[in-house]
């Protein structure tokens, strides 16, 4: 989802930074997230193995991924489903909206996908008059609000159980008067939601695997609704980023087992589905899948960025960044945040809107340790900060850095910025440490005292001590 | 016992899915009791279903395309499975004749389901390489149940039972 | 201080623990504002019996740019440096008490500078590489050494930086070096492997999470027990050292080599 101005991820996250209640949530869901994919993760001793394999099949799926979509799509109809290719969000709000007009469809149940969210399908849908209803217990608070996903997996981890009552209680209640209690949350939405599962005449999915081989679709889930919209209603369409193909259905068990402990920290999500086309009798005799590439394209042509498509949204990046446990997605400005979304977001929808995000990381490359698919995302984002500044470095920023450089061009000009420092930074010298610095490294004394240029730098006692460079 | 068996009932137990050792002679019987004790009177089960599981004094109710309504009038479903998962504890339903419909071990909020030790699978690449030929000969539609549904979504306590089945019951035949 | 006698290792595989030629590779930073560990650096070494050199010409190693995205001028800087620091061939070993220095020259400058286009650059790199090290995997991994003749009376706790463990991979080197320091107690940090909060101009760009993150590590240290916290990276310690003293905290941020080459607490 672009947007029409750049996005000011350090006064989005400052506000972030404020809100209390956000914070807490964040610290408690993330930390405990963290602890259950550990020990997930530990029980399996080949986990490093399994990675770099997953690693190698998602890298080979991108190198042929044409190839791999037109077998795809073959294996798909020749199984009774409908393949369309949807190169950009406008088509594939099109697909769906056409698909939902042809059957008179005005309400339909829709599963958690991000892809989906992407194109800002449930908006469109609205407008031709259709309703779609999120039947994932988190989505379907995030819709009621009236608000966005801050989280890839737990949309709704910004909501205490006190606020997602006040909510139930103001939308969904019926009058009954409703506690905190995550169970009676729970019944409340599965009450209102089972209704619409047994009339619903069309159901739309995302994917999380698209196996080239079969044409099969993989969704994985913990509630049942997923099993729910893609099992009773008559019709059914899928939206699928062109990245999520595999080759065969054993790559798509490699990814089974990575996926739900990465994610959830599970051995295995509660269902997972796997569609091929249509069976007669079972399940909805009307199968459409939507391929849709909408900048994935950009991403692929970008030899070391492209690795941020292996992405299997397990969301694992997320919960170990010292960054976004403690802002949250909605800082960042995208359907995709965190790690992943800094470096997938300025790929996909450019650099002119989201030349910042490359720079919310500290490097501490936590999330290339949790990644079960491998993907470096510090090299990326350094890949990527090369890029921000060819194409949008400010002015005067980029004077700073031309100094440095120049003055670390020899010895003599090092030493000489060293005494200029030393000279400079005197009047701002109290009881040894400097408190305040003038813009724009005012940001460093905020919350820290700084050391001054000592007053013998190391290269000066050298050959004062030393007598110079030993021969 | 194997210890694939041993493993896939204590990772059942932790999924908070009820176990019931019988003998193949037994699974009526078996299920008879799981009814009464839930006070469950409406029982659906495939058109394939074995004769000898089906229990008496309950109304079995075969699935000849009931609507959702009719689904979710029924107290529980009664089905066999394709294969199981002793690592994770998974049921595997491939639209094979004993197995039924997706929607019939989907809508009605308790479930049965009879596995034979034989079908239990140690893993995941395992029960993969026994259904890819079902999927590439067949396209048969495949679901892996791995306990009763569940959420964390809300402050992320899990609850279960949210959509699917709220409770589940493995009969599990020697 | 007398000097051993010098004499190299054979090879750059075989090494022992003889007396070895070692160019300190002193950092920007420390140069300019922690020169104290430059001279325990070289305290330590001399203590050991090894020659010291201080290759005058060196500058930057271009860490600083390539973090900030500024690609061009990070290679001619990183150019520089692998020329200056390649240049004498009686030296067996190149040390810095910086990690995240060490990480960027021998871990991830080949890659960058391979995908600029500079193979040459890549390929000098990697040669300097095989010889460039961190003081505590110098020490303990090649040198075999854990015990340097260190007195520190103080308790201490050790905060592994992010590019010590995971770009640099200098493992428990510094662990095993502060576990033989006379009088020293090492103390466990709570959550230790959390990030500082420094990330050169990350902590000025978004200054606001990079204190949020600083808030929690100093209050950790202090958690600890510790009347010292140290690290094997200058950068790390001066965030961590402006933070505890901005809170009027009474623990010191001291680096690991300051401690090693410390023969009575002071």
């Amino acid at each position: 989802m672009s947007r029409a101005h750049p996005h000011d991820f350090p006064a989005a996250a400052r506000e972030a930074l404020a809100d209390v209640q956000l914070r807490a949530n964040l610290r408690g869901a993330t930390r405990t997230i963290r602890a259950r994919r550990a020990a997930a993760v530990a029980e399996l001793p080949d986990f490093e193995e399994l990675r770099e394999q997953a690693r190698r099949v998602k890298d080979d799926a991108l190198e042929r991924l044409d190839e791999l979509l037109d077998e795809f799509q073959a294996a798909a109809e020749a199984a009774g489903a409908r393949v369309h290719r949807a190169p950009d969000a406008a088509a594939a709000n099109a697909i769906v909206a056409g698909i939902a007009r042809d059957h008179g469809v005005t309400e339909l149940v829709k599963m958690k996908s991000l892809a989906t969210d992407e194109i800002g399908l449930d908006a469109a849908l609205a407008t031709a008059g259709v309703e779609a209803v999120e039947t994932d217990l988190a989505e379907l608070i995030v819709q009621l609000a009236g608000d966005t996903a801050s989280h890839i997996l737990v949309p709704a981890v910004h909501y205490s159980r006190g606020q997602v009552r006040d909510l139930f209680q103001r939308t969904i209640a019926q009058g009954r008067e409703l506690s905190d209690d995550p169970h009676e949350l729970a019944e409340v939405s599965r009450l209102y939601l089972r209704e619409r599962f047994l009339r619903a005449r069309m159901g739309v999915t995302g994917a999380n695997v698209g196996v080239a081989e079969t044409g099969t679709v993989c969704v994985v889930e913990n509630e049942g609704n997923g099993r729910m919209c893609t099992t009773l209603p008559p019709l059914l369409v899928t939206v699928m980023g062109i990245e999520k193909v595999l080759p065969t259905l054993e790559d798509l068990g490699l990814l089974l087992r990575l996926l739900p402990r990465s994610a959830t920290g599970e051995r295995m999500s509660s269902y997972v589905s796997l569609l091929t086309g249509v069976m007669p009798g079972d399940g909805p005799q009307e199968y459409h899948i939507v391929l849709l590439d909408n900048g994935r394209r950009n991403v692929l042509a970008d030899p070391v960025g492209r690795q941020a498509l292996r992405c299997i949204r397990c969301s694992a990046c997320l919960n170990v960044c010292p960054v976004y446990s403690r802002v949250g997605g909605h800082a960042y400005g995208s359907i995709y945040p965190g790690p992943i979304g800094a470096i997938l977001t300025p790929q996909l929808w450019g650099m002119e809107e989201h030349a910042k995000l490359p720079f919310a990381s500290s490097l501490c490359g936590a999330c290339a340790d949790v990644c079960p698919v491998g993907i470096d995302i510090p090299e990326v984002l350094l890949h990527l900060r090369a890029r921000a500044v060819r194409e949008q470095a400010p002015a005067p920023e980029k004077a700073l850095f031309a100094a440095a450089a120049w003055a670390f061009g020899s010895p003599r000009s090092f030493d000489a910025a060293q005494k200029a420092g030393r000279a400079a930074e005197a009047p701002l010298s109290r009881g040894g440490l400097i408190r305040r610095l003038p813009a724009p490294l005012a940001g460093w004394t905020k919350g820290r005292d700084l050391r001054p240029v000592a007053r013998e730098t190391f290269r000066e006692w050298w050959t004062r001590e030393r007598g110079g460079e030993t021969p | 016992m194997t210890a694939a068996v041993e493993l896939f009932v204590r990772r059942l137990e932790g999924l908070k899915t009820e176990v019931c050792r019988v003998a193949a002679s037994g699974v009526a019987a078996a299920v008879a009791g799981a009814c009464a004790a839930r006070g469950i009177g409406r029982l659906g089960v495939p058109p394939g279903l074995p004769a000898e599981w089906r229990p008496a004094g309950v109304h079995v109710v075969e699935d000849h395309d009931l609507a959702p309504a009719e689904l979710d009038a029924l107290g529980a479903a009664l089905t066999g499975c394709t294969l199981a998962i002793a690592e994770t504890g998974s049921l595997v339903l491939a639209a094979g004749p004993a197995d039924g419909r997706r929607a019939l071990s989907l809508v009605p909020d308790a479930y049965l389901c009879v596995v034979r030790e034989d079908q239990v699978e140690p893993d995941l690449p395992a029960a993969m390489l026994r259904i890819a030929g079902l999927i590439r000969e067949q396209g048969r539609p495949v679901v892996f149940v791995s306990g009763p549904s569940a959420t964390s979504d809300i402050e992320l306590q899990r609850v279960e039972g949210v959509h699917g089945p709220r409770q589940l019951v493995v009969l599990l035949v020697s | 201080m007398a000097r051993g006698r010098r004499r190299r290792s054979a090879t750059a595989a075989g090494w022992y623990c003889w007396l070895v030629r070692v160019a300190l590779f002193i950092t920007c930073v420390a140069d300019t504002l922690f020169p104290e560990t430059g001279r325990s650096v070289v305290r330590v070494l001399e203590r050991l019996g090894h020659d010291v050199v201080f290759p005058a010409e060196q500058t930057c190693c271009g860490q600083m740019h390539v973090n900030s995205g500024y690609r061009d001028d990070a290679l001619k800087l990183a150019r520089r440096f692998v020329d200056v620091m390649g240049r004498d061939d009686g030296v067996d070993a190149v040390v810095s008490p910086s990690s995240s220095c060490v990480g960027w020259v021998r871990e991830l400058l080949p890659g960058v500078a391979r995908e600029a286009g500079e193979d040459q650059l890549a390929r000098d790199a990697e040669a300097l590489g095989g010889r460039l090290f961190e003081l505590s995997e110098f020490l303990v991994r090649r040198l075999g050494v854990e015990d340097v003749g260190a007195s520190f009376a103080r308790r201490v706790t050790l905060h592994p930086t992010c590019h010590s463990q995971r770009v640099a991979r200098v493992g428990d080197a510094p662990q095993r070096l502060l576990a033989r320091v006379r009088g020293l107690e090492l103390l466990e940090l709570p959550e230790a492997a959390e990030c500082c909060g420094f990330g050169g101009t990350f902590s000025i760009k978004n200054a606001d999470v990079s204190l949020a993150m600083l808030a929690d590590k100093c209050a950790t240290i202090v958690a600890s027990g510790a009347d010292v916290v140290t690290a094997v990276d200058p950068s790390c310690l001066l965030n961590i050292g402006g933070g505890l003293s901005r809170m009027g905290a009474s623990v010191k941020a001291v680096h690991l080599a300051d401690i090693l080459a410390a023969e009575g607490a002071s």
